[in-house]
């Protein structure tokens, strides 16, 4: 996919401008917040599952080689497949050698980011395999040519509407009078849609939620069943998942399980909890005959033992950006790759370089609210500032802020100097202000005053006049 | 026997470069609680801004000079205190951080933060102030600014003083606990977006029904009264200090003696 993160600027300027898009973002802030707030009310231990959640997190990324080993044998054990994919290109070369050995021709695909990640449906379109996305959200993005723009909710910048008016131009077998007016219906659909394509497909592929060393299962959440035939039915399933999925034991996933569907989605539970491990073994009654786990790095590792490490905690929840008002004005896309929102804003220049996704991380109002949520405690704010730091010490911002904040600086570092020239500059700006109080036009403030009105300056500076209180105190003691 | 009365705590006042350039008032009346509540207040003269422009602009080196300054500007204090929840997180949460690992700065920083407060939770949490004298005829809606509300835990302090401000009723807008998309150099960088924001912003505040609009930092106060006067708006913006100080006769925000 094309990356378009440089140009973030311009993609919230016209995502603003977009009627649609923000008529489908208020479903953001109502379809989310309220139920992730029931949910987390109606259990009294969730900031303590929240704490043990980090820690297994932590734990395991601290010893993050030595479970991966573990995972991988067990995976063996049960007859399955292991490949370690360095890059994204490394990824997509095996998942082809798999479908290809497979004769395959048509692959039905769960919910999965990563495959978003490394761009794998575009890939096997060009290499002659048809990708058919089986969730209703990635479905709808899929028939739009278009590319998720929230990490749980993919159509979410979409309207009931929109879906409605694809759903009639692309299944033009079905009767055109059908009512298409509620959400079910457009659901109804896609499932029969989608029914004969599980059966047509010679590979599924999913994602994972979890990977668990301690039995070597791939697990899924889901809440529409699809994730479940699409690697039940096709004679191969390839999981692809990143490095940093793997978690010790069961119980440890299914204490972070516990806070995952409530975070995401207010749920207690996602519909669907699927573990699998391996293929189909005799005496099952479904199943693959191949199991394939294809672990992708893609720079993860790199991140290991540096101030963004935390981030690799990530459960792919949604929760940050579902409280974040900079997610909200501009959806997800505006962000220019697969990742929106804060983590996106942590996690995108980690994968893409700094150089590319700078826009993303300075983004941001610095307002909390996304690692209040997280229900991994992951600092997104503070990360977004390290990756400011780097910015800065790479002279990579623009420079008239770099001359705008040297100025400020210089002075803001020398007290006397500073008091000088705010007792001149203030009482100056203050008479400009007028009776009025306040200035519809300022130069050098056009980014403000674009929107706004600036105030005027009260009079003289606070310290002017406590230095005068103070004088006349003195005098009047004496 | 010692019969005197046990000695005021001294407390530095840390006046925010956007309150001693934009807003005295607010300076004036934090003086003016803080005394009323037993504090003996002094103002270094050493102060210049707590250095969040250039620490959330990722200029390190500048950051830790303005802090050191500002821990040498207010060592002799028993506490620090900052009408801005903002200027108050920045000196406790983040100046420790920024020396970690650095010995004697570390220490210095890290005594700074343990005394330093927001100027509501301070008189609320630390002096036990329960009511003030003063009052204000009308209907306040209160904005939770960011730093405050979620660095340091100030929701409930505000509210229960203004409730007992005689002829103040005060009306919960929603989403008050919502960023007004200031964001410091965020507003002017990506000018658009904050507008985005502060537009849900004052529309929470008008359907409120509230004639004055109150918070505790000055960068979110000055954000939502230049939108709501571009827009036209009667609704009058004040720092809650002004109210419960009884300083609130002079213009508003943005508004001049007209």
């Amino acid at each position: 996919m094309q990356i378009t993160s440089p140009a973030f600027k311009e993609n919230a300027r016209q995502a603003l401008a977009d009627p649609q898009l923000q008529k489908a973002m208020l479903h953001v802030r109502s379809g989310f917040i309220d139920k992730r707030q029931h949910a987390v009310d109606a259990l009294p231990e969730f900031e303590a599952l929240r704490e043990s959640a980090r820690a297994i997190k932590d734990h395991t990324l601290a010893h993050l080689d030595i479970y991966l080993e573990a995972y991988e044998e067990k995976v063996r054990a049960a007859g399955g497949h292991v490949h370690w994919a360095e890059t994204a290109a490394d990824a997509r070369r095996i998942i082809l050698d798999i479908c290809r050995a497979a004769g395959a021709r048509t692959v039905t695909k769960g919910k999965s980011m990563i495959t978003e990640e490394i761009g794998l449906n575009e890939f096997l379109e060009k290499e002659g395999i048809r990708p058919v996305e089986t969730d209703l959200g990635e479905y709808i993005i899929q028939l739009r040519g278009e590319h998720p723009s929230h990490i749980i909710a993919p159509a979410v910048h979409l309207t009931k509407d929109q879906v409605e008016a694809d759903f009639r131009r692309v299944h033009d077998h079905l009767p055109p009078a059908r009512d298409l007016s509620e959400p079910e219906s457009l659901l109804g659909e896609a499932r029969r849609v989608l029914r004969s394509q599980y059966f047509q497909a010679d590979v599924g592929i999913t994602g994972a939620n979890f990977l668990v060393a301690e039995t070597g299962s791939s697990v899924i959440v889901t809440n529409e069943g699809n994730g479940d035939l699409t690697q039940i039915l096709p004679k191969v399933h390839v999981v692809v998942a990143s490095i940093e999925k793997i978690v010790p034991t069961l119980e440890d996933m299914s204490q972070i399980l516990r806070v995952l569907a409530r975070s995401a989605t207010g749920q207690d539970m996602s519909v669907y909890t699927t573990l699998s491990t391996g293929p189909r073994r005799p005496g099952d009654p479904d199943g693959p005959e191949e199991y394939h786990v294809v672990l992708l790095d893609n720079g993860r590792s790199a991140m290991l033992g540096t101030e963004f490490q935390d981030m690799l905690r990530c459960i792919r929840c949604g929760a940050c950006m579902n409280h974040c008002p900079v997610y909200h004005a501009v959806g997800g896309h505006a962000y220019g790759w697969v990742y929106p929102g804060p983590m996106g804003a942590v996690l995108t220049p980690s994968l893409m370089g700094v150089d590319k996704a700078g826009h993303l991380p300075n983004a941001s109002t610095f307002c909390g609210r996304c690692e209040a949520v997280c229900p991994m405690k992951i600092p997104l704010p503070k990360m977004m500032r390290h990756w400011r730091e780097r910015e800065f010490s790479r002279g990579l911002n623009p420079a008239v802020q770099r001359y705008g904040l040297g100025a400020w600086a210089f002075f803001a570092r020398r007290p006397r100097l500073y008091r000088v020239l705010t007792s001149l500059a203030v009482p100056a700006l203050a008479l400009l202000g007028g009776r009025r109080g306040r200035f519809r036009h300022l130069p050098l403030a056009r980014g403000w005053t674009k929107h706004r009105d600036f105030p005027a300056p009260e009079r003289r500076t606070f310290m002017q006049q406590w230095r005068e209180r103070e004088v006349w105190k003195q005098e009047a003691r004496v | 026997m010692d019969t005197r009365a046990p000695k005021p705590p001294r407390v530095g006042l840390f006046v925010t470069c956007l309150v001693d350039l934009f807003r005295p008032t607010v300076g004036f009346a934090s003086v003016k609680l803080l005394e009323e509540a037993g504090c003996e207040v002094d103002v270094p003269m050493a102060q210049t801004c707590c250095g969040q422009p250039a620490y959330n602009s990722g200029d390190r080196a500048d950051t830790i000079a303005i802090a050191k300054n500002t821990i040498e500007a207010f060592e002799e204090y028993d506490y620090v205190v900052a009408p801005s929840g903002s200027c108050a997180g920045m000196l406790k949460k983040h100046y420790p951080g920024l020396f970690a690992g650095e010995g004697m700065w570390e220490a210095r920083a890290k005594a700074l933060a343990e005394k330093t407060y927001e100027l509501v939770s301070f008189l609320v949490d630390v002096m036990g102030v329960s009511a003030v004298k003063a009052a204000h005829d009308g209907t306040v809606t209160y904005h939770d600014s960011c730093s405050g509300l979620r660095e340091l835990g100030i929701a409930e302090q505000p509210r229960r003083l203004l409730a007992s401000v005689s002829g103040l009723k005060l009306v919960e807008m929603h989403d008050a606990d919502v960023c007004c998309g200031f964001g410091g150099t965020f507003c002017v960088k990506y000018p658009d977006i904050s507008n985005k924001i502060v537009e849900e912003k004052t529309a929470n505040i008008a359907a409120s029904g509230a004639d004055t609009l109150l918070a505790g930092d000055l960068g979110c106060l000055m954000n939502m009264a230049g939108k709501l006067q571009r827009q036209g708006s009667a609704v009058k913006v004040r720092h809650v200090a002004e109210v419960l100080a009884g300083m609130d006769d002079g213009p508003a925000i943005g508004r001049g003696k007209d």
